[in-house]
């Protein structure tokens, strides 16, 4: 689905920020990008979604992202920014969620009923006329996820979506994202959200690859998550005396 | 609104409640657009074109702002207040004519002041019963470029984010500088390149989140219907007003009727 092959990301003044990342999603699979600060991970994204310039070769569903197909790979992909703010720029949510099928080409009558649609299944109906500004950091972000499912991508990705929750809404990101059967790509330093939703980890660190495995096994991999600036989850932290 | 909440977070409660505001509903709120928009620019190059000791004449399209406003169920006062820093300005500009006029200098001044405050009412009235995006669809469907209509709705947005941030930074300064009143002037150099590189930052992500959403400058959000009767009736009778009130001279025509 997803392919990186030595991929390189520069800033202009030449700090090289990805240096050459090779990695590859198959359909349907939970992605944990995990890393320090700074490590890369949204520039990972901003690079997979056409944001940003690279070097090297990244294919969505086997078309090689470049100007020509930058479009039609874009509309496979849903970001979800880490700052809800940013990403909800209409005044309602309603009009937020329309926005994304709506220049699509879809009618208002479609566009509608696919935002009927997500917000039964997020459960956020109740959200539909509210004011952008006049929800919570919770529900905005739970907003901002629905809007980028009313475009039906096929793949989501999503940066740091449990930074600034409490625990009830934190649980809710959760679930929705559990309750989504498309590709997921997350990243975040939330180890114990990753736990809870993610088959798989790539660890990152200073712009490279550090691992790749199973979530179980980097997660418990103390040693590793320590020599990268990170910690157990608190949920394996208990189960240290028994490792 | 509590007297230590901070003044760029109350400008920009207010621009949402433009937002609000625009997003009511009325007769005048289900006009089309354009129809506004055109009634609007009408509005502004009759008022303008009143010969400037003509103030009999110009009070005549005092008229429409008040009567839009009353349908449009918008109070002057909320427009007054939300003008209120503009205005002083409008106020100010006819300010010497009497210096270099005289006398008649006073009338020009009034006119001028009069014109000046009646083009920002209905302007006010225009954005306070479109939402922005309505604005722009009407805009393209005339044919304005949409790389010009889409930097309207970036700069509009841009407000926005830059109030926002001027709100957190100056939250973020007074707690660190809790006895100043106001921010330092030698701290104002770093305070303005910050907050000019923090919100073109966000406003890059915004838009970056736009055309992420497919955005290519075209508003197909904004409400897609033809002009009905409605809409054509409101843009003959406003503009005829317009020039009747400009080119009849009325207060004398209706005081011929009694002589
Ligand atoms: N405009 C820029 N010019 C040069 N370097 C930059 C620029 N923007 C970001 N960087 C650098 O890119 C590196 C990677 O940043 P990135 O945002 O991808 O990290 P991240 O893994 O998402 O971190 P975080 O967990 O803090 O979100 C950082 O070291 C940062 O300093
Ligand atoms: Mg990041």
């Amino acid at each position: 689905m997803i392919k990186f092959e030595n991929v390189c990301f520069s800033y202009e003044n030449g700090t090289q920020i990805l240096k050459d990342l090779s990695f590859e999603i198959s359909e349907g699979e939970t992605v944990g990008l995990i890393g320090c600060n700074g490590a890369g991970k949204s520039t990972l994204m901003k690079v997979l979604l056409g944001l940003l310039p690279h070097e090297g070769i990244v294919k969505v569903s086997d078309l090689e992202l470049n100007k020509n197909n930058l479009e039609e790979i874009r509309r496979k992909l849903g970001f979800v920014l880490q700052d809800s703010d940013n990403q909800m720029f209409m005044p309602t949510v309603y009009e937020d969620m329309m926005f994304g099928p709506l220049n699509y080409g879809h009618t208002k009558e479609e566009a509608e009923a696919r935002v009927d649609e997500v917000l039964e299944q997020l459960n956020l109906t109740y959200l539909k006329h509210k004011y952008n500004h006049k929800i919570s950091g919770g529900e905005k972000r739970m907003a901002a996820i629905a809007t980028i499912l009313t475009m039906r991508p096929k793949v989501i990705l999503m940066d740091e979506p449990s930074t600034a929750l409490d625990p009830e809404n934190r649980r809710r990101v959760i679930n929705a994202i559990n309750d989504l059967n498309i590709t997921k790509i997350i990243a975040s330093h939330d180890l114990d959200m990753i736990l809870d939703t993610c088959d798989r980890v790539i660890l990152m660190h200073d712009g490279k690859i550090i691992a790749d495995g199973k979530t179980e096994d980097i997660l418990r991999d103390e040693k590793l998550l320590e020599a990268n600036h990170m910690e157990l989850p608190f949920k394996l932290q208990g189960l240290r005396e028994f490792i | 609104m509590s007297k230590g909440t901070n003044k760029a977070s109350n400008a920009l409660n207010e621009l949402r409640d433009m937002d609000e505001l625009a997003n009511g509903d009325s007769p005048i709120h289900r006009l089309h657009p354009l129809v506004k928009f055109l009634v609007t620019i009408a509005y502004i190059y009759f008022v303008v074109s009143f010969s400037k000791y003509d103030i009999t004449g110009l009070f005549i399209m005092l008229i429409y702002p008040v009567l839009i406003f009353s349908i449009a169920n918008i109070k002057v006062s909320t427009c007054f207040y939300k003008l209120r820093l503009v205005l002083p300005l409008v106020l100010m500009v006819g300010i010497f004519n009497p210096i270099f006029e005289g006398r008649a200098g006073v009338v020009s001044m009034i006119t001028l002041m009069m014109k000046g405050t009646f083009s920002l009412m209905a302007s006010f009235i225009m954005v306070a019963t479109t939402p922005i995006d309505g604005l722009c669809a009407a805009l393209r469907k005339i044919h304005v470029p949409s790389i010009l209509v889409t930097l309207l709705l970036l700069t509009y947005r841009y407000i926005g984010v830059l109030v926002r941030e001027v709100a957190i930074m100056t939250d973020a300064y007074k707690l660190r500088a809790p006895k100043q009143k106001g921010i330092a002037i030698n701290a104002w150099g770093s305070f303005l390149g910050q907050l000019l590189l923090r919100s073109m930052d966000k406003a890059s992500e915004l838009y970056n989140s736009m055309q992420l959403r497919a955005f290519k400058g075209e508003f197909f959000y904004a409400s897609q219907r033809g002009l009905n009767c409605l809409d054509v009736i409101y843009l003959v009778a406003c503009i005829g007003g317009f020039v009747a009130a400009r080119f009849i001279n009325l207060t004398e025509t209706l005081g011929g009727l009694f002589v």
